[in-house]
């Protein structure tokens, strides 16, 4: 019996064959390298994410613990991925618990909020990128907890999008974040907040 | 592999008539005076694409290499429409070597079959559904109804058309039709659990959804999506949403069943830096939009531990046997193209009858559903759904010339109609056009409009069954220059004015 595999790919060939395409020339001649200052960047990712309703703290490193507590204000019960700098937490003065994997979904529905680092983050668009590393966790826990509080070196911020993706394995969960979710479903009000965490706050350190 | 062998006596089929949505009750013209009756339908409509047209002028307004974009964007997805069947092969493979199982279908009803196995055999009665027009076009949640399997939509929209028992009217805001009182109204009368005091503003009903849905997500075992891209050499797969529903879906269930068209692959990973820019300012006319979520097979200790990907013909492979047709393959489904879309603003998408409405569906749905050739088909009626002005085009971040396609389309329609002085006009038409190979394809366009339309330059009546759509208004015709002379020009200029004012009285 013939498979439905075969029939597809063959109507596929088929098709092709019955009015044959001219090879394509892809143009690349788009912009994929913006090389623009650590000033721009930073201002550019400020403003982006602003403009998304998203928390932004700007910090130096030696402020990190200080800048999280204040990021964190409003929880008392987190959760972090495994691989997390525990130093950031110097001066948060709730509890913290660590997710490798063992946190039902309820259980994380009931923490107040949860601390990662991220992968790469694209300034034009405002946009964080969690590749699921150890210092960002598996996809659950940045999606259940109402409250995510993001940390972003400004040297992992890059200009557009190419050379973020340029910057990804494309096997890993990648998870792409501009601002809290959002619908403007009923009558094109927007409404943030909807089924991720509806509090996303950011802290982009501006050196190391 | 012979062809007998493979059961290809001709042409690849089209998808099949009485299974899923691509085909409506009646012609356009009837479907849309219906439409064009209510009014609360049009002010909405009316609001929603005015507004969406301008965040995305505004957004691609300040990309300076937008043109290049498009450009890029229209190549990759030709280069893999040209290269289907062996990047079909790598991607299967890809998916496979990580953990994925690959599953194949010719049609809807096949598409149908396949997930619904894949539900029952989990002992699953509810799945959870992200936002998909593969599996709207296939009618999956009515199969799974009738197998006694619930489906539950999770975008807020989608759940506001499931539980109002109603047809989506937008590609991307699919209640658009729906205000807020009457959506308080639906969840009060359909949503199980819902607060008796529920109010009407939209932050107290996206409230109210998440609640409901939250429930569901976890104790999810099974979810449905789609997919806007699929990347051949990786394997690697990505939903592009807003609300998060989406990103509970692919994470939270123990298994994930995907439903693609075959014609949403892109060769390479590296592709996504053109359409990840291409697709949300075109779309929602934002920079960005919230959540994109991107997986490959599986990945141990994070989300589903089963991944089974449907790859879907259903009349794409006979969409792609003709070498003009085939351009409407490459869309990204963004609905740039309604937005701008005159007669789409003033019809809204039910009259389209097809999950794919507006100008791309009107190229689109007769594609994968074909046109019949009674006088009576919807689909036939389609092509004439346009007054070619060519604004979709324009907007098109892919660069699909939908004004030509139409002309294509209502050629090909006209030829083996009966409408035989038509025909024979069309006929000739489409001569002088093909020996003036300067011509372009706007050119093109309008004029087989001029040739359609009498000496006066109007539209006044074409023959049944589009008689009805014409009565309701004369169309006024591109004169001798050029579409885009026309379209610049102070008599192209007013023309376009009058149809907003018209649209702003909801006269039409």
């Amino acid at each position: 019996m013939v498979n439905a595999r075969d029939v597809v790919l063959g109507r596929v060939r088929e098709a092709l064959a019955a009015a044959p395409p001219r090879p394509v020339e892809i143009p690349r001649d788009y912009r994929r390298e913006r090389g623009l200052s650590d000033q721009r960047r930073l201002d550019m990712v400020v403003d982006r994410l602003t403009e998304y309703g998203a928390g932004v703290y700007r910090c130096r490193a030696e402020e990190t613990a200080t800048t999280v507590a204040a990021a964190l204000s409003d929880a008392r019960r987190i959760v972090v991925p495994p691989g997390l700098d525990r130093s950031w937490l110097a001066e948060f003065s709730g509890s913290v618990e660590v997710d490798s994997g063992e946190f039902s979904v309820r259980a994380l529905d009931e923490v107040d909020g949860v601390l990662t680092s991220s992968a790469v983050t694209c300034a034009e668009t405002g946009t964080v990128f969690l590749d699921a590393s150890s210092d960002q966790g598996r996809r659950a826990l940045t999606l259940v907890p109402d409250l995510h509080v993001c940390v972003v070196e400004l040297s992992s911020v890059v200009a557009g999008i190419p050379e973020a993706v340029a910057e990804l394995e494309p096997t890993r969960p990648i998870t792409m974040i501009s601002g809290p979710s959002a619908t403007s479903d009923i009558e094109l009000d927007r409404v943030e907040g909807v089924h991720g965490p509806r509090t996303l706050r950011v802290v982009v350190r501006v050196d190391r | 592999m012979s062809r007998a062998f493979l059961g290809l006596p001709g042409p690849p089929p089209r998808a099949p008539r009485d299974t899923g949505y691509l085909r409506g009750q009646r012609p356009f013209p009837s479907a849309a005076h219906a439409a064009l009756e209510d009014s609360q339908q049009r002010r909405n409509l009316g609001k929603a694409t005015g507004t969406i047209r301008d965040k995305r002028a505004r957004m691609v307004e300040e990309v300076p290499d937008w043109e290049r974009l498009r450009s890029a964007g229209a190549a990759i997805k030709a280069d893999a429409l040209a290269r289907l069947p062996e990047l079909l092969e790598r991607f299967e493979s890809a998916v496979t070597e990580r953990g994925g199982v690959v599953h194949w279908a010719r049609d809807a009803v096949e598409a149908n079959e396949i997930v619904t196995r894949l539900v029952a055999d989990r002992g699953a009665d509810e799945v959870l559904k992200v936002k998909s027009m593969a599996t709207q076009e296939i009618g999956l949640n009515e199969h799974l109804a009738a197998e006694g399997i619930s489906a539950v939509e999770t975008d807020l929209a989608e759940l506001i058309v499931q539980l109002g028992g109603d047809r989506p009217s937008h590609i991307l805001v699919p209640a658009i039709h729906r205000n807020r009182a009457e959506i308080r109204d639906i969840f009060l009368r359909e949503m199980p659990g819902v607060d008796p005091d529920l109010d009407d503003d939209p932050r107290s009903l996206a409230e109210q959804a998440r609640k409901y849905l939250r429930a569901k997500f976890m104790d999810a075992r099974v979810a449905v999506s789609g997919a806007n891209f699929g990347i051949a050499d990786t394997g690697t797969l990505s939903v592009v949403e807003s609300e998060g529903n989406g990103r509970m879906c692919l994470t939270m269930p123990e298994t994930l069943v995907t439903v693609m068209g075959i014609e949403k692959l892109v060769p390479s990973f590296a592709d996504l830096e053109v359409f990840l820019q291409l697709l949300p300012r075109s779309s929602t006319g934002e920079r960005m939009n919230p959540y994109t979520s991107m997986w490959t097979g599986v990945t141990a200790g994070d989300g589903p531990r089963e991944f089974h990907l449907v790859l879907l013909d259903n009349g794409r492979s006979a969409t792609l046997a003709d070498g003009v047709g085939r351009e409407a393959l490459r869309c990204i489904r963004c609905s740039a193209c309604l937005n701008v879309c005159p007669v789409y603003e003033r019809t809204g998408g039910k009259a389209y009858g097809s999950t794919y409405p507006g100008p791309i569906g009107a190229v689109l749905t007769p594609q994968l559903a074909g046109m019949h050739e009674t006088r009576d088909d919807p689909n036939a009626s389609l092509p004439y759904a346009s007054s070619l002005c060519g604004a979709c085009y324009d907007v098109c971040p892919v660069k699909i010339d939908i004004p030509s396609l139409l002309v294509e389309l209502r050629h090909q329609h006209v030829e083996r109609s009966r409408y035989t002085a038509e025909a024979a006009m069309m006929r000739a038409a489409s001569l002088a056009m093909s020996s003036a190979t300067r011509f372009t394809k706007a050119q093109r366009a309008s004029r087989l409009g001029r040739v359609l339309g009498g000496s006066d330059g109007r539209i006044t009546a074409l023959p049944p069954p589009f008689a009805a759509w014409t009565s309701a208004r004369d169309l006024p015709v591109p004169p001798r220059e050029t579409f885009r002379e026309w379209w610049e020009s102070e008599q192209g200029r007013a023309a376009m004015a009058r149809a907003r004012r018209e649209a702003e009285r909801g006269e039409w």
